[in-house]
């Protein structure tokens, strides 16, 4: 998958996690900017991921992720073949 | 081999595409109505589902048509863990099972206050149930122990944690308690031997677990099984403990939407909402095979091929359900005497026609025929359970009758027993005698109902009843099954005053109740205990009594019971020096039938509101006892003129 794929994949499935109809994120996006993304909604959103892209994360893994860009990033190094 | 995986919800249907859209249309209607709210809820919602739906129920609040799909339930719970999302889980699966929830979360740390304190936030949400959800840590099960009687005084001192606030529950909250049972943590302690040890973590919470059913029947509470729901998707799956760690999640957020169904199912179970009969299809639902097409020798059931013993689990399994009290009936597109062939001649079949209450085989649409099996046994539609292999049928019949339940069945038919049983429709929160003998029952009234046909004039039929009927005060016996009446009937029942067991026994000794139970027996057998009736001296006038509670199970209408239990509860007034008996209806969506009900036993109407309910009176003095077609007997029989 591209990295354009992921992000967008990603941001289906942010937007369904977080009752969004559109959201515009982009690699810089933090919690910080988005009112519905708070660590509950965090948590539903790690493992929304983890299951459409079949991997996991550790919660040390999580603890890194703090830009949706390392979000894309880690999903990309887990699924790499 | 194909799988059932019971996390993701496999019998009910998948989430329409459309969802989304729907949701939004809700959350901006003017109304919405309590049966699309159950339809909508009836779809195998994720979490993330379940969460945008709950958020559409609770915005939708006043909008909600009180259209008699859902019974409200106030839910308090109690958790030591993140309830975040077991809340509007709970919400959002409320409406498949027939209840609108609505929780209220108690503060982590003060349920000790928030139980025992005077009008606290708990107590004022007035709740109707409360929910102990605690997992071990928060019971003090750390770890093993290797003394025993260290291992002993952790669990008694669990089971005092629980039993203490489940009392106080009781009398301070007003509420029923449901109980969570403790899962296991997967990661033993010796091994294989921890099972033989009694302080390894394993042994401690198996001992709580056990005390705490026999503590829940003692005490009239409810159990939610977590330790049987762990062990269901396996112990492994149930715990997540980097979530635990990271969120104090109390299982895997995944397994939300499994619990919070299992939530539902017990609260409907207590709104009386449990389902009543098992409607079954016969070909390729419970043996292999078109009847008419394959014949007697060519459908396949019994031993001898993988097809045949899937079918006979099936039968085996609607037999369990009628022995303890769920009702058989078949419906079937078939010539009738095909379709009664295989019950009468075919060695193998498990299930003969004496098993099936109402069998119903012809070429008519079939949503007809499920009405027609609900009339004939005198239960509403929204009481049975559908099971078809055929996905046309099944959405037929969602389609007509939404309020029939219609589990999604795999296309292995050794799957449709786990269909059925883990879709939770029959959830039963207490087994009587009454149940063990109530399919027998229904399957006789059934053929009551055929006889009247035959017989002439109403007076004739109702003395070939050799009916006898026992007119009672409330007692310990009865108060179980007293209290599932108040709490099932919806029909006949004048003022729909739903009571938990702790009111009715309150009854029992209050000197300003005149309580009645009422039972039937006749020539077909014992239908158990059939209605029930409360009147209570009025605080502003002496001389009169007021009716609390009549009820009556539809099994019996046309009997003449109503004038039976007017006889006792005349013969009680009048012994107490009362002078009138007030009469009260207080309509719903489903008891129009007895809009009536006193003018017929000869009230007075005294007044009507615009909202249809209305106060009738009867004048003691004017009391005429007629002669009723039945031998009358027990403590509150009248004498015989």
């Amino acid at each position: 998958m591209s990295r354009d794929d992921v992000m967008r994949k990603v941001s289906d499935i942010f937007c369904d996690v977080m009752d969004l109809d559109e959201v515009d994120l982009k690699d810089e996006t933090t919690a910080d900017d988005v009112d519905e993304w708070d660590s509950l909604s965090h948590v539903r959103l790690i493992v929304s991921v983890e299951k459409a892209f079949s991997i996991k994360f550790s919660n040390a893994e999580i603890a890194e992720l703090s830009r949706f860009g390392d979000l894309i990033d880690a999903i990309l190094a887990k699924t790499a073949t | 081999m194909s799988r059932f995986e019971v996390a993701d919800l496999p019998w009910l249907r998948p989430v329409p595409p459309d969802f989304r859209r729907t949701c939004k249309e809700m959350a901006a209607a003017p109304a919405v109505s309590g049966a699309s709210l159950r339809d909508l809820s009836d779809h195998a919602h994720d979490l993330n589902g379940l969460i945008r739906l709950a958020k559409v129920i609770q915005s939708a609040e006043e909008r909600i048509e009180r259209d008699g799909a859902l019974s409200p339930v106030s839910l308090g719970l109690l958790s030591s863990a993140t309830t975040d999302y077991l809340a509007p889980a709970i919400v959002a699966s409320g409406p498949r099972h027939g209840i609108l929830p609505n929780l209220f979360v108690a503060e982590y740390g003060q349920f000790a206050q928030e139980v025992f304190g005077d009008d606290t936030p708990l107590q004022g949400s007035k709740p109707d149930a409360v929910l102990l959800a605690f997992d071990p840590r928060a019971l003090g099960f750390a770890g093993s122990e290797i003394d025993p009687g260290a291992a002993e005084a952790r669990v008694a001192d669990a089971l005092y944690q629980v039993a203490n606030l489940a009392e106080g529950i009781r009398s301070r909250v007003g509420a029923s308690v449901v109980l969570q049972t403790l899962a296991v943590p997967p990661e033993p302690w010796c091994g294989h031997y921890d099972r033989r040890v009694a302080g390894a973590l394993a042994s401690m919470i198996a001992s709580f677990n056990d005390r705490l059913a026999r503590f829940a029947s003692e005490s009239g509470s409810l159990v939610l099984d977590v330790a049987a729901l762990a062990d269901l998707v396996g112990r492994v799956t149930w715990h997540d403990h980097a979530q635990w760690h990271s969120a104090k999640l109390p299982f895997a957020l995944e397994l939300t939407p499994l619990y919070a169904d299992h939530v539902a199912r017990l609260l409907a179970a207590l709104r009386g909402k449990a389902r009543k009969c098992l409607v079954l299809d016969l070909d390729n639902t419970i043996w292999g095979g078109v009847i008419g097409d394959d014949g007697l020798e060519g459908i396949r059931i019994g031993q001898g091929s993988a097809e045949g013993e899937a079918f006979l689990a099936v039968q085996a399994y609607a037999l369990g359900l009628k022995k303890r009290g769920v009702i058989l009936a078949v419906c079937s597109k078939n010539e009738e005497e095909n379709a009664l062939q295989p019950f009468r001649e075919h060695p193998d079949m498990l299930l003969r026609e004496e098993d099936i209450a109402v069998f119903v085989a012809n070429w008519q649409d079939k949503a007809t025929n499920v009405r027609e099996i609900a009339r004939r046994l005198n239960i509403g539609t929204d009481a049975l359970v559908f099971l078809d292999d055929n996905p046309a049928e099944r959405a037929r019949i969602r389609q007509m009758l939404p309020e029939v339940a219609v589990p999604e069945v795999p296309e292995d038919p050794a799957f449709y027993p786990a269909a059925v049983a883990h879709s939770g429709f029959f959830e039963t929160i207490s087994l009587s005698a009454e149940d063990f003998q109530r399919a027998e029952s229904y399957r006789a009234n059934a053929a009551r109902t055929s006889a009247m046909e035959k017989m002439g004039s109403l007076d004739e039929y109702l003395a070939s009843l050799d009916m006898v009927c026992d007119l009672a005060p409330f007692d310990t016996v009865g108060r179980a099954r007293i209290t599932q009446l108040t709490n099932k009937s919806n029909q006949f029942n004048l003022t729909t005053r739903r009571y938990t067991e702790r009111e009715i026994e309150e009854m029992e000794t209050d000197p300003r109740c005149f309580t009645l139970q009422v039972r039937l027996t006749d020539k077909f057998g014992d239908n158990g205990m059939i209605s029930v009736v409360v009147f209570k001296r009025t605080a502003d006038d002496p001389e009169a009594w007021e009716c609390d509670t009549w009820l009556m199970s539809c099994r019996v209408l046309g009997r003449r019971v109503e004038e039976a239990a007017l006889a006792a509860v005349v013969g009680g007034a009048l012994e107490a020096g009362a002078r009138r008996l007030i009469g009260l209806y207080l309509p719903t969506a489903k008891n129009k039938m007895v809009a009536d009900h006193f003018g017929k036993l000869g009230f007075v109407k005294i007044s009507e509101e615009a909202n249809g309910s209305s106060r009738w009176q009867l004048d003691l003095s004017e009391y005429e006892r007629r002669s009723l077609p039945m031998r009358l007997t027990g403590a509150l029989a009248p004498e015989s003129a």
